[in-house]
């Protein structure tokens, strides 16, 4: 389908921005837009409506290039120095292979809805990557396959093996062609969005890494040579001397080194920040402060390159955000963009006070799931629970509904029927607990925490409770824990085996459909928040609590807001139809 | 015994004497100070004091020597913590924009209480500890001084005893104090074996093979595991270790096991049968199977606060910093003795508060001379004091391991200054 160019778009009159509004265009009228009959109406309309400002905005008056745009969005600083250079290369030099490094900006015009697809694909592609890192072993056969699939359907470049040979210069295909375009672009797009916050920043160079690593682990040896050649890539091998001399320690270090292959192997000698992933896992021999790293594990040090630079530009991007943000056009989508990757997080509660403490005890045995009912029943053993378990199941609390003043007294009335008396509660414990609240310290309004978090940061050590049951605990204790629960030995094998298979989630939900006596849930579990809500569904008990708790909202939906109010009265001028734009983008996130 | 003396109620009254005689300030600042090689690097630095009734300061910063001298002895904080080196003073954290505020630099460190062993030792539980227990210390810190100088290449390690239940590190290499956070924590989860929390049974899980690094805290753990884990907690002593130590192996050498423990009393040859049935499963097994190390290594790897290591303003309890519950004071340790290392015989405030009021000997009032330390009489009266009590030989090994970051400062200096000129 033809598609609108910005620049296309900047020769319409203002008028055409105010029929967005309601007024009749006087373009259209007089039959004289000059997109008339090129574009479907809609279209163009959708166009001018989500982005009220555009016909507005100099920059697109002045008719300038996307890569300028770019270059005015994400500051002169990071790339400026190299706009000679980018001004004079082909486009197909830069696409000449299917794997990049993204160290140049796209130069070209998009059309804002092009901008809008290719932003909300990648948002699609990074927030399957993110569930798949969860329910499977990264880089294994399922892993892979899906990952193709997912590729393939949203037209990102997916045929990594493709021999270098066909690839030759301008002899890329048109479709191979337009989608590296896509993925290049895309990328710089969510570069905009994705640098607000620390957290973002975090969780977008997280999912990229992975995508990375995922296409560098399907290319031929030959084509990662070629990358690393052409991306100026290199690294100090070590010397036959020093090989020889450290030939035993280094065939124990890496488990795909025998005696035999260590000779013909080149080893890499880097220092071991550079290879923190080999380092945490103690799959590398390290002496000294240096790492030792066989060829074949070369992806490590690239990732680690590939970290650093995206690293260091989202650093740079966020400084010049405030560019960002006065273009109207952009924020709302950009704003958009960034928070549709959490999901519902289930913060801001309606509810709040419709529980009572009392009903704290039947709800745990009901409506919990595994992990808080863990934490609820050492909590109520052991009237103590230590600070990862108190956030864990704090801020679930706190997501079910219980307001401060409810969490304090839940809190002390626990606490102090162990060692710690009142007055100590008070000094040492109540602070945290109203710090959740965010009514200390820097005063940020905590989340529940996903099951993503509690599957994969801080795991529980020593005298902790918190964490997954389904990932933190024993298979022998875990069998035990579900027969108390009574769940039938053939649940319990079938938990097991998704367990067995790092499905974590998919075995919290089958305890879910075992415990209900509810085949086929027909939702995707992805928070501890979400199985109370749909357990109190289910059981229909709690129908108040249920009604309330249908729409909670993200917490960054109030930031989006934050930025100019006259980029709040445009959305709010096309909030109906970005709605409707945007409703694809939740289904999807609220499906995931 | 002078430990016993300590009362916790008299800390009111032995502070003040603690802060203005016998404090090490001067080798305190030369350690914060670093030779002055960065900027600001001392002013920057936050602190923070518990003072009485549990009333928690933060961001204290200090620009002299002197400053923190006078701060401390106003306020005679109960306990002092040392964080991070900040973009701006710490001070004045709440009048500069938010967000430009950073923790910029800290010590790596690394925190080991004796309460994360709680399920594998017998003697004590919670915060107390004996003599028994106390060879985990010991194991920990000849682990990790061997890996954090070997592997990671750092040389200027300081162990600070916490003065209750545990130790510190302090990594003080200037590599080491420019960690980002993501290195932090891969050094610590590289230096982490034993993992899982209450749920989990078996804590320890080696690949195979046995990486270099393991191997070496293998061999250190097998200098001590018969006297410590057989003879001194009786591992394989009572029905109920007996069972935690089984729970461990796989199921079918379980069984065996149990068999031939029901005629076999004596711990060292039960010891035996589990390393003969480990021998047998890894002449038979593909995989390698090293259970009989794992658990060794479950009883007796360290155990770290990765959370502590991780955060680059994450706050640790200073050296020189007196215990408010036992009034031991945080006293560097030298590794040299470190086997021989009596958490017991280190001093408490009240002990060494005692024997300044001890008459001098003549020994002690010719000693004079502290090197090139030529400050106002004030300064030398305080030498003198702390060296008048048992302080003096933890402030003395202080001021060596001073001597050896001195050494690399001074290169550091000329190199400086040699860039100077050239412009």
């Amino acid at each position: 389908m033809y598609r609108p160019k910005v620049r296309i778009l900047s020769n319409l009159s203002m008028e055409v921005v105010n029929n967005g509004r309601g007024t009749p265009c006087q373009a259209e009228q007089e039959n004289k837009c000059p997109l008339y009959d090129k574009v479907s109406l809609p279209e163009l309309v959708k166009n001018v409506i989500v982005y009220p400002r555009l016909l507005n905005n100099p920059l697109c008056l002045a008719g300038l290039s996307w890569g300028q745009l770019l270059h005015h969005l994400i500051g002169k600083m990071q790339f400026g120095s190299r706009r000679k250079k980018i001004d004079t290369s082909p486009q197909t030099e830069l696409y000449g292979h299917a794997l990049q490094f993204y160290v140049q900006p796209p130069l070209e015009n998009i059309s804002l809805s092009e901008f809008e697809t290719f932003a909300v694909d990648r948002v699609k592609l990074l927030k399957t990557i993110e569930n798949l890192g969860v329910s499977y072993v990264k880089l294994s056969e399922d892993y892979k396959k899906k990952l193709w699939n997912e590729s393939r359907n949203l037209n990102f470049p997916y045929k990594l093996e493709a021999s270098v040979k066909d690839e030759k210069k301008s002899q890329i295909g048109q479709d191979e062609y337009e989608k590296r375009r896509k993925d290049h672009i895309s990328h710089f797009i969510l570069r905009l969005a994705y640098c607000q916050t620390e957290d973002l920043r975090r969780w977008f160079i997280q999912q990229e890494v992975d995508l990375f690593r995922y296409r560098f682990d399907g290319m031929l040896s030959d084509q990662k040579r070629e990358f690393l050649h052409r991306n100026n890539l290199q690294y100090n091998t070590i010397t036959v001397e020093e090989k020889k001399s450290l030939r035993e320690q280094l065939v124990i270090s890496s488990y795909a080194v025998s005696g035999v292959t260590v000779e013909s192997q080149d080893f890499y000698k880097v220092p071991f920040q550079d290879a923190l992933d080999l380092v945490r896992t103690r799959k590398v021999y390290l002496k000294a402060g240096y790492v030792y790293i066989p060829h074949q594990d070369i992806v490590t040090i690239v990732l680690n390159d590939f970290r650093t630079r995206l690293s260091k530009a989202l650093a740079l991007t966020a400084r010049s955000l405030p560019a960002v943000h006065s273009d109207e056009r952009l924020q709302p989508l950009l704003n958009h963009l960034s928070h549709a990757y959490v999901g519902q997080d289930y913060s801001i509660q309606k509810n709040v006070g419709k529980i009572s403490l009392e009903q704290i005890d039947s709800l745990s045995g009901k409506s919990f799931p595994l992990c808080m009912k863990q934490l609820h029943q050492s909590l109520r053993e052991n009237h103590h629970l230590r600070h990862g378990g108190r956030m864990q199941y704090g801020l679930f609390l706190k997501g079910i509904g219980l307001s401060l003043e409810q969490a304090l007294q839940f809190w002390r009335s626990e606490f102090t029927r162990g060692k710690v008396d009142a007055d100590k509660f008070d000094k040492a414990y109540a602070y945290s607990i109203r710090h959740m609240f965010g009514k200390e310290g820097k005063r940020t309004d905590y989340t529940p925490y996903s099951c993503m978090k509690v599957i994969l940061s801080n795991p529980p050590s020593q005298g902790d409770h918190h964490g997954c049951p389904f990932r933190h605990s024993d298979p022998e204790l875990l069998k035990q824990k579900l027969q108390f629960y009574k769940v039938s030995p053939s649940g319990i094998s079938q938990i097991l085996e998704l367990v067995k298979g790092m499905h974590y989630q998919l075995a919290c939900q089958k305890y879910f459909e075992l415990t209900h006596n509810f085949e086929d849930s027909n939702f995707s579990l992805n928070h501890p928040n979400q199985y109370f809500i749909e357990s109190q569904r289910v059981l229909g008990g709690g129908k108040d609590i249920k009604r309330e708790m249908e729409a909670p909202q993200r917490s960054q939906e109030n930031s989006a807001a934050r930025g100019s109010t006259a980029a709040r009265e445009a959305a709010a001028n096309a909030s109906q139809d970005l709605a409707e734009m945007t409703e694809d983008l939740d289904s999807f996130f609220q499906d995931a | 015994m002078p430990s016993s003396d300590y009362d916790p109620a008299s800390l009111p009254d032995l502070l003040p004497l603690y802060y203005r005689r016998l404090f090490p300030f001067s080798q305190y600042y030369r350690w914060l100070n670093y030779g002055g090689v960065q900027k600001n690097y001392f002013q920057n630095r936050e602190f923070s004091f518990t003072l009485k009734d549990d009333i928690y300061v933060r961001y204290q910063s200090f620009t002299t020597q002197n400053e923190l001298e006078k701060e401390m002895q106003k306020m005679n904080p109960y306990k002092i913590d040392i964080g991070a080196i900040y973009s701006h003073r710490p001070n004045q954290h709440n009048t500069v924009k938010s967000g430009t505020f950073q923790a910029l630099e800290k010590e790596l460190v690394f925190d080991i209480d004796m309460t994360d062993y709680d399920d594998v030792r017998s003697c004590c539980s919670a915060a107390d500890i004996c003599s028994k227990c106390w060879t985990l210390m010991t194991i920990a810190i000849h682990i990790l001084d061997r890996a954090l100088r070997e592997d990671f290449g750092f040389q200027h390690l300081l162990w600070v005893y916490s003065g209750r239940r545990g130790v510190h590190c302090w990594v003080c290499d200037e590599a080491a104090r420019k960690l980002s956070v993501a290195a932090r924590s891969a050094i610590a989860e590289y230096l982490s074996l034993v993992k899982g929390g209450e749920e989990t049974v078996k804590k320890v899980v080696l690949t195979d093979p046995i990486h270099p690094s393991i191997r070496e805290s293998l061999s250190v753990v097998e200098r001590y595991f018969s006297q410590y884990a057989l003879h001194e907690q009786e591992i394989l002593g009572r029905k109920e270790s007996v069972d935690k130590v089984l729970a461990l192996v796989p199921e079918d050498v379980r069984k065996d096991l149990q068999q031939s423990f029901q005629n076999e009393k004596k711990p060292e040859t039960r010891w035996k049968l589990v390393k003969d049935q480990a021998t047998r499963k890894q002449a038979t097994a593909k995989k390698g199977q090293h259970f009989e190390k794992e658990i060794m290594l479950q009883y007796c790897y360290p155990r770290l606060d990765v959370n502590v290591s991780k955060g680059v303003n994450h706050l640790l309890k200073s050296p020189f910093s007196v215990h408010p519950k036992t009034g031991r004071i945080s006293v560097p340790m030298d590794l040299k003795e470190l086997d021989t290392f009596d958490p017991f015989a280190v001093p408490t405030i009240s002990m060494i508060c005692e024997e300044l009021d001890r008459p001098r000997t003549e020994e002690e009032s010719e000693d004079t001379k502290e090197k090139e330390n030529e400050k106002d009489a004030a300064e030398k009266r305080k030498i003198r004091d702390y060296k008048r009590t048992s302080l003096a030989k933890y402030v003395k090994y202080f001021d060596q391991f001073l001597d050896g970051m001195a050494r690399t400062w001074k290169g550091e200096l000329l190199r400086k200054s040699d860039l100077q000129k050239e412009f």
